[in-house]
């Protein structure tokens, strides 16, 4: 079967191989591309909401038009953006860094790529599709039930598929994590990036049916004629902000856990220093992510939950700046009497440190119930979540991009464009949303399409926009970077950065079965122990076998494409049950391909020692 | 080990939907994914509870529900749990033939289930005009009890799709870990099926 692994040549070849691909470090690059792609698109829509703020009694966008743009900034931000840009980083790396071939469920891992990505598809099909939904990304009941058109349809179907999608892939990472790790790799000896995957996969698999159920409620009620949230007939919209909540607070560490994990690396190689407190580390993860579950009635203090509700759900909150200070006082020892490189993955960890400890900073004061009657659906609130998801989320990702380009793709991104891409986007993150606390202390609400003059916020708001443009320009530069690297940068080696986990002692990129022989681990840091012993690479901890492999298969696109169908077919049978026909369609290619998986055997492939022999990673 | 290892075992392990590194993945990640299904279900009787009492002036919980029928039904399925237990008994000693009639028995315990369902439905709908869109109550009772409905439909489909592809060659190493995790999931709807018998029916006769 190696014929199936033969260098076909062709455009359509490439596609179709990147449609069936069930290959970790492909897949990577599907989420890499399509996460950045709605990166752009949630940019630019966050660019157009700054320049309707510029100026006051601003005429650049209707009313209706900017509901759809903060609603689609803030969706595309975390969904089909943050997501599977962390995603991307997950298939990418943590199958390397425990020594393992791929995933534990291979054809899901391509199955929940293709339900995130027709998921986003379907979102931003609103737009095309009589607008986009209008009722703000936490599309709160009755404003989303009510609000007229197909666009809240076109949210819920939408998030549901790609939710789907994430729900698949964070249990993949479970079973991969716990199952696949290789020899001596026990849990105190995973680097800090995979334990925080594998806390942020079970926070995935706890926190998204919350939200899948939300949905099915919100769908029930919009298509089908329930009453959830009709208060007329009985029903309870704070249900929605329940529900919502409860998956949407710990998604927000679902996002900031990896790059919590992505900061350990990036701190410990570029100081050539093992991570300090690695069990506080680990320990500290761990808490975050319980008490994640613990907190989520914060967003809420000011729907009526009463006192006592409201002052246990502020101690949780604030309890959680305790781990999350344990972390950012570990990274400051790991750099401290190091060795530093200020690379620009260093250059963006560094900047990460006082950015997050003010986001970490505002959070606590939001957390005092009290006081958030003042704070509460104002720009202090922006300001501060801002703070954590672009100075956390953003700033870890660039990051990991920086330091793991040379695994991913097999070269080292320019350092110099590297260096000119951070400063602008650093500097304008900073103009943007610094002021923005000021503005909300001064009593500017969020969503509103315009402020008046007068008002003594025109000054402020134009110091925001024009630091959304600079942040505009370190994104730019940054593409363009990336463009460079391709046509002008030398291969990379295996290990350019000395790195101290075990993906830097494989070839970069990898060949497709990553290790040619499973890897002994010796302890934490294994590669480092290895070299800091004169030894080259890795002691295999297996004599050298045939490799078994797992087959392509276009099943997951056909499923996804099948539900895509779907989708619209329930959001248009409202209008008329003739578009049923589609439900039933899609429906129908959905379990079809569902019913083929089932029952056509698919026990993969193998690679053959003699071919690994003379191949020697050329295959 | 080979593929034709797989398929053909030369001798069947005692545990033979632990013995390759797919059916431990398929085994963890199932026991993972009924976690998230918890969750949902969870998610779905918070919502139950928070409505039980909104009945927009149709009828309420006491005055709907009889509880023989429901008692049938809970009996039918937790017997098709137990059956399902002997046919996993029958997988581990290699008993092909008695674990699919197990699994046949099974099967016909939940449809039996299902029809009762159907019946239950079809009786608050036109003896009661409590629907689906009538009130609060309506939409989270058949929401939550039309979920588990919906899993047992699923999970017979699955499993009579298990018992036909098999037919003719019997167990091997690839498809033990089907039945099993099928099995599995299985139990996990009788598991919320109890919940369903205590929280809406039980605590809604006499809560």
């Amino acid at each position: 079967m190696s014929t199936a692994v033969a260098q076909k040549k062709g455009f359509g070849a490439f596609i179709w191989d990147y449609l069936t691909t069930v290959d970790h470090k492909k897949i990577a690059h599907l989420y890499l591309v399509s996460g950045g792609l709605f990166f752009l698109m949630g940019g630019l829509e966050a660019m157009i909401i700054r320049i309707q703020l510029m100026k006051p009694d601003n005429e650049f966008i209707s009313a209706g038009l900017y509901n759809e743009m903060i609603t689609m900034h803030g969706t595309t931000m975390i969904f089909l953006a943050a997501m599977p840009l962390l995603f991307a980083l997950m298939n990418a790396v943590v199958p390397l860094q425990i020594g393992a071939r791929d995933v534990a469920f291979p054809f899901l891992n391509s199955l929940g790529f293709w339900l995130f990505f027709f998921g986003g598809v379907i979102l931003n099909f609103s737009w095309f599709m009589g607008g986009a939904p209008d009722a703000g990304w936490t599309a709160y009941a009755p404003l989303s039930t009510t609000s007229p058109g197909h666009g809240v349809d076109f949210y819920v179907i939408g998030l549901q598929i790609s939710g789907a999608g994430t729900l698949i892939g964070g249990i993949n990472f479970l079973v991969t994590i716990v199952n696949m790790r290789a020899p001596g790799m026990s849990y105190m000896r995973m680097p800090l990036f995979t334990w925080t995957i594998f806390v942020t996969s079970t926070l995935i698999l706890f926190a998204f049916p919350a939200l899948t159920v939300g949905l099915f409620l919100m769908m029930f009620d919009r298509m089908f004629g329930s009453v959830f949230f009709d208060v007329a007939a009985g029903g309870n919209v704070i249900i929605w902000e329940h529900l919502f909540w409860i998956f949407g607070h710990p998604e927000v560490y679902i996002l900031i856990l990896p790059v919590f994990g992505v900061f350990s690396e990036v701190f410990a190689t570029f100081s050539k220093k093992r991570l300090f407190g690695y069990s506080a580390m680990v320990f500290a993860t761990v808490l975050i992510g319980f008490l994640g579950f613990m907190v989520w009635a914060h967003h809420m203090f000011t729907t009526g939950m009463g006192p006592v509700a409201n002052s246990i759900f502020a101690v949780t909150t604030m309890a959680i700046a305790v781990p999350t200070g344990i972390k950012i006082f570990n990274w400051l020892f790991t750099m401290w009497g190091g060795s530093i490189k200020m690379t620009s993955a260093m250059l963006w960890s560094v900047a990460f440190i006082p950015t997050f400890t003010i986001g970490g900073m505002t959070g606590v004061m939001l957390a005092v119930a009290a006081a958030d009657y003042q704070y509460h659906d104002t720009y202090f609130v922006v300001a501060h979540f801002h703070y954590v998801i672009v100075g956390g989320v953003v700033f870890g990702i660039f990051a990991a991009l920086h330091y793991w380009w040379p695994k991913m793709f097999g070269k080292v991104l320019n350092e110099k464009l590297g260096k000119w891409a951070f400063w602008p986007f650093f500097i304008g993150f900073h103009l943007t949303f610094f002021i923005q606390h000021f503005l909300g202390l001064m009593g500017m609400p969020r969503r509103y399409w315009k402020f008046l003059e007068g008002q003594g916020l025109a000054t402020g708001n134009l110091i925001s926009t024009i630091g959304a443009f600079f942040m505009a320009l370190g994104v730019i530069i940054f593409l363009w970077n990336v463009i460079y690297t391709a046509v002008k940068e030398p291969k990379a080696s295996a290990d350019p950065f000395d790195g101290r986990t075990l993906e830097w002692s494989i070839a970069s990129p990898p060949p497709f079965y990553n290790f040619k022989q499973t890897p002994l681990v010796r302890g934490l840091d294994a590669l480092w122990i290895e070299k800091s012993e004169g030894k080259k690479g890795m002691t295999p901890a297996e004599p050298l076998g045939d490799i078994h492999m797992p087959n392509g298969s276009i099943l997951p696109f056909v499923m996804s494409f099948g539900l895509f169908i779907a989708g619209f077919g329930f959001i248009y049978q409202v209008d008329n049950p003739v578009w049923l026909s589609l439900v039933f369609i899609g429906m129908g290619i959905l379990l079809g391909a569902m019913f083929v998986r089932s029952v056509k055997d698919d026990l993969g492939y193998h690679i053959h020692k003699e071919d690994l022999e003379k191949g020697d990673g050329q295959l | 080990m080979s593929n034709e290892d797989i398929l053909n075992p030369k001798q069947m392990p005692r545990e033979p939907e632990k013995a390759t590194l797919e059916g431990k993945n398929k085994f963890i990640g199932f026991w993972f994914f009924l976690g998230g299904e918890t969750v949902l279900f969870a998610s779905l009787f918070g919502t139950f509870l928070a409505l039980r009492n909104s009945t927009a002036g149709g009828p309420g919980t006491e005055e709907l529900f009889g509880l023989e029928l429901v008692f049938i039904m809970t009996m039918l399925l937790l017997t098709s749990s137990l059956t399902s237990v002997y046919a996993m008994y029958h997988m581990k000693n290699n008993d092909f033939g008695k674990m699919q009639v197990w699994l046949g028995v099974t099967v016909a315990l939940g449809l039996a289930f299902l029809g009762g369902e159907l019946y239950e439905f079809n009786h608050y709908i036109h003896e009661y005009e409590f629907t689906f869109r009538s009130s609060a109550l309506g939409s989270s009772f058949y929401t939550l009890v039309g979920f588990h409905g919906g899993h047992v439909l699923f999970g017979l489909l699955w499993i009579v799709t298990l018992m036909v592809r098999n037919a003719k060659r019997g167990l091997n190493l690839y498809n033990a870990p089907k039945f099993y995790i099928a099995s599995l999931y299985w139990h996990f709807i009788d598991v919320v099926w109890v919940f369903i018998f205590t929280v809406v029916y039980l605590m809604g006769k006499v809560g």
